[in-house]
């Protein structure tokens, strides 16, 4: 398989949204401003944003309502009383189990895997763009291009293997990786590493190589042509990189569910237990107001890196 | 040879001795190899010999842990004489062929709305994209609340006058797939939109031009002119949309757990629930050994088209 | 060593796979030449230079600098300095950081890179551009940073990588007659890859014409200009190009149908040349016309296609017989398409090739 003509293809899945999102639209100009055509058009894209809204909306209502309230009414309905009561209960108080402490547990657990597993991910990823870019050696193409045919392998097949390479070094190192915070970064950063080596080894790749051949000239070394000429032209592509991860972790389900324990599982796997759990009486407001405080963090950096995270997705789509 | 020895003429070519060796293959340039070694590593070990290892123990009897006792095929005989994987796999291919169809079609269609030149195209992208950020789990719960039968759709339909109404999918095994189904469009649609309104801003504008000169419809434009020269962009989204299928799990175990009964479980989540649920994980290996052929089944041939062409030309 | 060479090259090879890039090359460069390695793309000059510089690794051969074998050494360590055609100014820093990047990985003392920081900005006037980032800078002015942050590091041989050809053609002028003064006071080896001859011809001391990763002439601009070693250095040199008529050469004539050309005047590579199929090649500057045509040596028509009027002279495009034929004419001159030109030719510069192995005769 030809690796560069894949990469071309995937590299072709995200530039374009790119450059031509900021070019503005294209099509036939529209005749009148009230058409007909032009009703049916912009009532169409109403009513489907309706669709899309809908969901957003029916959390953030069901959530500000009390239980009675909800058995009266329906999901659409405004509340009548807003409480905030079952922002806090899903907060401090949400039960998994025996466990009585609410979603922040959760919360704080991601937090506590997000961070290293973006840096970590990151940096490596970074690193090994950069090798494959600019310090090519016989043979580096390969192990890249096995990486990227990876990115296509479904986790199912690679989950148990992951579970003995943990334990095995883990074992070796006296440490514990499997059911651990730490394995989970590790994890994190093995599947974040396809789709952000390809980012960066083509971000790099962009960036002339007469560029890369005057610093070495000018005496610098693998790393000093890195840090000094490398990252401070790369800023865009890192804070792609972060939106990508940072929403890719934090929506992570699977991998927090095989690596991790109870008390360390990220706020994911702990909604999901809230909410499915068989026991007691469904409190539906506490639910929402669990699922929209776990949505939160994607949420906020959706709205507030824009057209970054339209490059980001539609970088990350092609993972796997 | 006449005209290549000419540099002697001008100036006497002496031998000198060489004073440096050639360094060692391995060791020149160590810091590049050096540093691609985690990568290196997570591509050959990991990925490489973890899709291995899975394939290999998948014809053993392995089953609270993994054991190297050969039995041939009798994993996969006994994992397609399971109901629970018929189900599952039968599951995916509807889940699969109506995701494709309708995120397809909704995705290219909201995106040549879009690109009609329309006010507040940024607010329609955003409300149609956000939904993207938000976690299978987010997604599953959401729809699992608003499809509820009492609250939700179905019930406020009735309490608007039409006792009889029913739509109870999560809890229908006949239908609870399109209850997946809505969620997972909704939550995926909008990528395929951005992806697409691409595709149709990389079109030239002098199409347009053209076609507007020779007087062809915008229906017939787009279908016939448009959505052939966007060849590139539905491949692409094909198999983003594909991939994304396969992986099906979170989705299902927030918004259903796999029921009513086994009647919405999928290959993934039939894969978990061996190895990490049932001690069975000689049939964990060969369901996602079955996943991975799916993939290559799709992939191959995509490849093949991609590639094989462009191989020649280089 | 009797003589002091700059550069050496020995017996260099440079495979990428199964292509052939560089084969056993070899050059000396004196020390204080400016040297231009010229030829059409593709040919390895670039390629030649990278070695040089230690950016590509070579497959077989030796390279020396001052006499020390660098083939393996980095970039740094060799004394050089290399300018580029996209400039390659590090964006993210001022005009001074590029200038002292260098400098301060050698680890120069902060007072000495002060020092030769302004001492290259004051030679190449861009001192009021020190603390600019590149991305305010034109072409030009990039391309005086982009030298100077091979000046300041104090370097034997400096190595230009076609460093002029993004600029606009007047700014090109003016910088290449800059590149030859900074030459005449520097006195540093200089060597120079191009694929203008105009540049290669005005610059070099020597030029060395490559072809598939050999040279195929090292000589001084004249010297390949008036006596091209083989048909392709006289094709390549020269614009328009010179004219190639093929015949016979019998006993030092050269014979065409009925054009016969005795070759009195013209130094024949070796006392007696043995007769065989040749090709005489004239340049079209040099094709005599007007009334000195009586004078000439041996008379000619040519039968004129198109005329190119180019106000300093004329380009007239033209058949003789069965084979095109172009001269260079006054910029008055007053020719017709249609027209019967008759011409002269002076066998002493013409150039006389192998029909075979295309080599001067």
């Amino acid at each position: 398989m030809s690796d560069i003509g894949m990469l071309n293809t995937v590299k072709a899945a995200e530039d374009p949204v790119r450059r031509r999102l900021d070019s503005g639209p294209r099509g036939a100009r529209p005749k009148r401003a009230l058409s007909r055509g032009n009703i049916i058009l912009y009532g169409t894209l109403l009513v489907v944003s309706l669709y899309y809204l809908l969901p957003l909306y029916v959390m953030i209502v069901t959530s500000l309502k009390g239980m009675p309230e909800i058995r009266a009414g329906n999901v659409f309905a405004p509340p009548m009383e807003i409480t905030f009561q079952p922002w806090v209960k899903a907060w401090a108080e949400a039960c998994t189990g025996v466990n009585c402490e609410g979603l922040s547990r959760g919360f704080w657990n991601s937090v506590r895997i997000l961070i290293p597993s973006v840096i970590l991910s990151i940096t490596i990823a970074c690193i090994s763009g950069y090798t494959l870019s600019k310090w090519k050696f016989k043979g580096s193409d390969l192990f890249f291009t096995i990486l990227i045919v990876g990115a296509f392998i479904p986790y199912q097949v690679m989950l148990y293997p992951i579970v003995i390479m943990l334990r095995e070094v883990g074992n070796t190192l006296g440490v514990q990786l499997f059911g651990s915070l730490t394995g989970l970064v590790l994890v994190h950063s093995v599947f974040g590493m396809p789709i952000l080596t390809l980012l960066f080894r083509n971000y790099f790749a962009s960036i002339p190589d007469e560029l890369f051949k005057a610093a070495r000239v000018d005496g610098a070394g693998f790393w000093g042509i890195l840090f000094r000429i490398m990252l401070p032209m790369s800023l865009p592509i890192l804070v792609v990189a972060m939106i990508l991860q940072v929403t890719g972790i934090w929506n992570d389900f699977l991998f927090g569910v095989v690596y991790t324990r109870a008390d360390s599982y990220p706020m994911t796997v702990q909604l999901n237990n809230i909410v499915n759990s068989v026991q007691g009486i469904k409190e539906y407001n506490v639910n929402m107001a669990a699922t929209l405080l776990t949505g939160l963090v994607p949420l906020f950096i959706y709205f507030v890196s824009g057209k970054l995270f339209v490059r980001g997705i539609a970088a990350g789509a092609v993972k796997g | 040879m006449a005209i290549a020895d000419t540099t002697a003429t001008d100036d006497r070519v002496a031998d000198r001795p060489a004073s440096a060796k050639k360094p060692m293959r391995l060791f020149r340039n160590l810091m590049p190899k050096l540093a691609l070694t985690p990568m290196a590593l997570t591509a050959v070990v990991v990925f490489l010999g973890g899709t291995i290892w899975t394939v290999v123990y998948s014809f053993t009897s392995s089953g609270l842990l993994p054991r190297l006792d050969w039995v041939g095929l009798e994993q996969y005989d006994r994992l397609w004489s399971t109901t629970k994987w018929i189900v599952s796999i039968q599951n995916l291919a509807l889940y699969g062929f109506l995701s494709l169809i309708f995120t397809l079609v909704i995705g290219f269609t909201l995106a040549a709305m879009l690109d009609r030149k329309i006010r507040g195209e940024a607010v329609f992208r955003t409300i149609f994209l956000y939904p993207f950020a938000l976690s299978f789990i987010v997604t599953g719960l959401v729809w699992q609340w608003i499809l509820n039968p009492d609250y939700g759709v179905q019930g406020v339909v009735r309490s608007l006058g039409w006792e009889s109404f029913t739509f109870n999918p999560l809890n229908n095994p006949d239908i609870v797939m399109y209850g997946l189904l809505i969620a997972g469009l909704w939550q995926g649609t909008g990528l395929i939109m951005c992806i697409m309104l691409a595709g149709l801003r990389g079109i030239d504008e002098d199409i347009w031009k053209a076609t507007r000169v020779d007087g062809i419809g915008t229906v017939k434009t787009y279908v016939q002119v448009i959505i052939p020269m966007m060849r590139p962009v539905f491949v692409t989204s094909v198999v983003l949309i594909a991939s994304g299928i396969i992986k099906l799990y979170d989705l299902v175990v927030a918004q259903t757990s796999g029921g009513p009964g086994i009647s919405s479980e999928v290959p993934a989540k039939y894969v978990m629930t061996a190895m990490f649920g049932g001690q069975n994980l000689g049939q964990g290996f060969a369901a996602s050994s079955m996943m991975l052929l799916g993939v290559v089944i799709i992939l191959v041939p995509w490849a093949f088209l991609e590639f094989g062409g462009r191989k020649k030309r280089v | 060593m009797a003589e002091q060479h700059s550069v050496e090259i020995r017996h260099l090879d440079l495979d990428f796979g199964a292509v052939k890039v560089l084969q056993d090359l070899n050059l000396d460069i004196h020390e204080g030449e400016f040297l231009v390695l010229l030829g059409s793309s593709g040919c390895g000059k670039s390629t030649l230079l990278n070695c040089i510089a230690g950016l590509l690794e070579p497959t077989d051969g030796q390279i020396f600098i001052k006499g020390r074998n660098v083939t393996w050494a980095e970039p740094s360590d060799r004394g050089i300095g290399m300018v580029f055609q996209s400039y390659a100014l590090y964006p993210q820093m001022t005009v001074r950081g590029n200038l002292s990047f260098g400098l301060k990985n050698a680890k120069v003392p902060k007072a000495e890179i002060e020092k030769r920081v302004n001492r290259a900005a004051e030679i190449l006037q861009i001192q009021p551009l020190l603390d600019r980032k590149p991305g305010a800078l034109s072409g030009g002015q990039r391309q005086r940073v982009a030298i100077g942050r091979a000046l300041v590091r104090d370097v034997d041989v400096f190595l230009f990588d076609e460093p002029l050809s993004n600029l606009d053609a007047k700014l090109r002028a003016d910088l290449r007659v800059e590149l030859k003064r900074l030459h005449q006071q520097l006195e540093n080896t200089m060597i120079y890859v191009t694929h203008d001859q105009v540049e290669a011809m005005t610059l070099a001391d020597r030029i060395a014409i490559m072809k598939g990763g050999q040279i195929m002439q090292l000589s001084t601009p004249d010297e390949i200009y008036n006596r091209p070693r083989n048909k392709y250095v006289a094709d390549f040199i020269g614009s328009p190009s010179m004219n190639f008529l093929d015949g016979h050469l019998e006993n030092h004539v050269f014979k065409r149908g009925d054009l016969v050309m005795p070759m009195t005047g013209y130094e024949f590579a070796a006392p007696k040349v043995a007769d065989r199929k040749a090709t005489i090649g004239i340049r079209p500057e040099h094709v005599i016309t007007g009334e000195l045509v009586q004078g000439a040596p041996v008379k000619s028509e040519i039968l004129v296609d198109v005329v190119e009027p180019m106000g300093s002279d004329t380009l007239v495009w033209g058949n003789m017989g069965d084979r095109p034929f172009r001269l260079r004419m006054d910029g008055n001159a007053r020719v017709k398409p249609g027209e019967r030109l008759p011409i002269g030719i002076d066998p002493s510069r013409a150039s006389l090739f192998d029909a075979s192995d295309e080599t001067r005769l």
